[in-house]
């Protein structure tokens, strides 16, 4: 029994109707949970789009949108609007159901990860003791969305975008599990509330130092973003895999990109940041609400995001091949043993 | 109740999906449902309070080595209706070897009586207040030790095996050697010229 559903006048009300209360009560409770996780989760993706075009206008002394309201702040909206009404065209060539179900998969699966993400000291959708590795599973799942749409398509562009995409997020996904691994090591738990709240001495913060920083590279391969942005290698490739998609099928793919981005910043921020917990462990300012914490920290990783891309050159894709097989995995591979040795030494091992 | 209706339908997806594995004309849809098989497998697996496997399950099968299937089959060029010609042809043959298989196996089950302990492995009891990640580990790395490693080993003999066929030394390729370039003084390779209003420079 959920505690809202004992607040003594929803409990009076749902004695009355034993069916409601086994069965009605429970699915709208959490139905209302996810509205409430999902509907702030879509406003801060529209305002990223927004955040993204302001901080590259500054990188390039311009100003970004200023047009549409205020400041431009409901430049978003109308972005929005003008993909809504716009036609979906189908190629004629194309696998029909699975071009429609691509940009769904995408889009689904950039949602379904936050289930798991505490975003404050109880707040979270479901509290499972595989939360990591079922996000891990679901990042995982993220190439399909791609490389169905590049097939489905049946244009040469798409499906050299989709191969391009499958192969570099197969290869960060190998060190990415070596960083979550050295995490779990120094926390003793997979389940992401433990992971915030476990002890974590300072040396062992700077020990996983190094890992944040592959981390928060291999995220940006991870969500094909600048400067590992070849699946969309405007340059060569016309647009990527998904060339062939107009109106709402592309806004899918779009949003499901920033929702990744947004998603990968709160893993990052919960593995390394410490979650809601208020910075460096300085009790003074626990004044603040947790959940507040942790979209400042997001913002922060998020900025690193924007920052790469309006910084950086594009990769070639050999370069991105080298870095991931021959850099990021002989040096995760060696720091998860330094990690262990470190902790075993000073018997720092939780649960030892 | 609940369990019982999703446990009936991830099994009938999970069927279903087996099925459309092997009659999908197309093998990329066959792919993406061995996929959904994989899937529904997975979430059995957590319904039977195996979550770690489930999950591993996802990450493993579904996250990676289906992912090299349908980029393997995508890339295929292969003529279906030329493969399908033959069909009718070969439907003997293939036919009477499945049948002695399935004659085989039915001549197996008749025989075959349940050993009295089976019952006794199938529900190991989950130590309480420990979750289940931590339960595997404890088993793997103390009673399971060395046939774990061992199987570490025999992948590992495998991964170097399968390096060691593929890889050649070929002469004629010029490989980017990343630690020269950064090496390189700006000061050997670059030279600057002030050039005279008019005048060209010489080299």
């Amino acid at each position: 029994m959920d505690k809202w559903l004992q607040i003594p006048a929803v409990a009076a009300l749902l004695k009355q109707y034993p069916f409601a209360a086994a069965y009605v009560a429970p699915v709208a409770l959490i139905v209302i949970k996810i509205l409430a996780l999902v509907v702030p989760l879509l406003v801060i993706m529209a305002y990223l789009t927004y955040a993204e075009r302001k901080v590259l206008g500054a990188i390039q002394l311009r100003q970004g949108p200023m047009m549409v309201g205020p400041y431009g702040l409901l430049q978003a909206f109308a972005d929005g609007i003008k993909l809504f009404s716009k036609e979906t065209i189908i190629p004629s060539g194309a696998d029909k159901t699975l071009f429609l179900i691509a940009p769904m998969i995408t889009f689904a699966l950039s949602l379904v990860a936050w289930a798991v993400i505490p975003v404050g000291q109880g707040l979270v959708l479901a509290n499972i003791n595989v939360g990591m590795l079922y996000l891990f599973a679901i990042s995982s799942l993220g190439v399909y969305g791609i490389i169905v749409a590049g097939w489905a398509s049946n244009s040469r562009y798409a499906f050299l975008g989709g191969l391009r995409s499958a192969a570099q997020m197969i290869s960060y996904e190998v060190s990415m599990g070596f960083v979550i691994v050295a995490v779990t090591l120094a926390t003793g738990s997979l389940n992401m509330t433990e992971i915030v709240t476990a002890h974590r001495p300072g040396w062992v913060t700077a020990l996983l130092f190094p890992m944040f920083v592959i981390y928060v590279i291999s995220a940006l391969a991870e969500t094909n973003r600048a400067p590992f942005d070849l699946p969309e290698g405007e340059s060569e490739l016309v647009g990527g895999y998904n060339v062939e998609y107009s109106a709402m099928t592309f806004a899918l793919f779009f949003l499901g990109e920033y929702l990744n981005m947004i998603l990968l910043s709160g893993t990052a921020t919960i593995l390394f940041l410490g979650g809601w917990l208020p910075p460096f462990g300085i009790s003074a300012l626990a004044f603040v609400p947790g959940v507040l914490w942790f979209a400042l920290k997001v913002c922060f990783v998020l900025f690193i995001f924007l920052w790469a891309r309006g910084t950086l050159p594009r990769y070639r894709y050999d370069q991105l091949m080298r870095l991931g097989w021959k850099v990021f995995l002989p040096f995760t591979l060696v720091w998860v043993v330094v990690v262990a040795g470190a902790l075993l030494y000073n018997h720092a091992l939780p649960g030892m | 109740m609940i369990e019982a209706i999703f446990f009936y339908l991830f099994s009938a997806i999970l069927v279903l999906s087996a099925l459309m594995v092997i009659t999908a004309r197309n093998p990329v849809h066959a792919v993406l449902f061995l996929i959904l098989a994989f899937f529904n497998a997975a979430a059995l697996f957590v319904m039977l309070g195996a979550e770690f496997i489930g999950m591993t399950l996802v990450i493993v099968y579904v996250g990676a080595v289906a992912v090299l299937f349908l980029f393997v089959v995508m890339m295929l060029d292969i003529n279906f209706a030329a493969l399908r010609k033959g069909m009718m042809k070969h439907l003997p043959v293939g036919g009477a070897v499945g049948l002695v298989l399935l004659g085989e196996l039915l001549w197996i089950y008749k025989g075959w009586t349940p050993s009295m302990f089976a019952g006794q492995g199938a529900r190991a009891p989950m130590p309480a207040g420990v979750d289940n990640t931590h339960a595997l580990g404890q088993i793997l790395y103390t009673q399971y030790l060395f046939p774990f490693e061992t199987a570490g080993l025999i992948l590992l003999v495998a991964m170097i095996g399968a390096i060691t066929l593929t890889l050649r030394k070929r002469g004629d390729v010029r490989r980017q050697s990343v630690s020269d370039q950064v090496a390189r003084d700006p000061k050997d390779v670059v030279k600057v010229v002030k050039a005279a209003c008019g005048a060209g420079v010489e080299l």
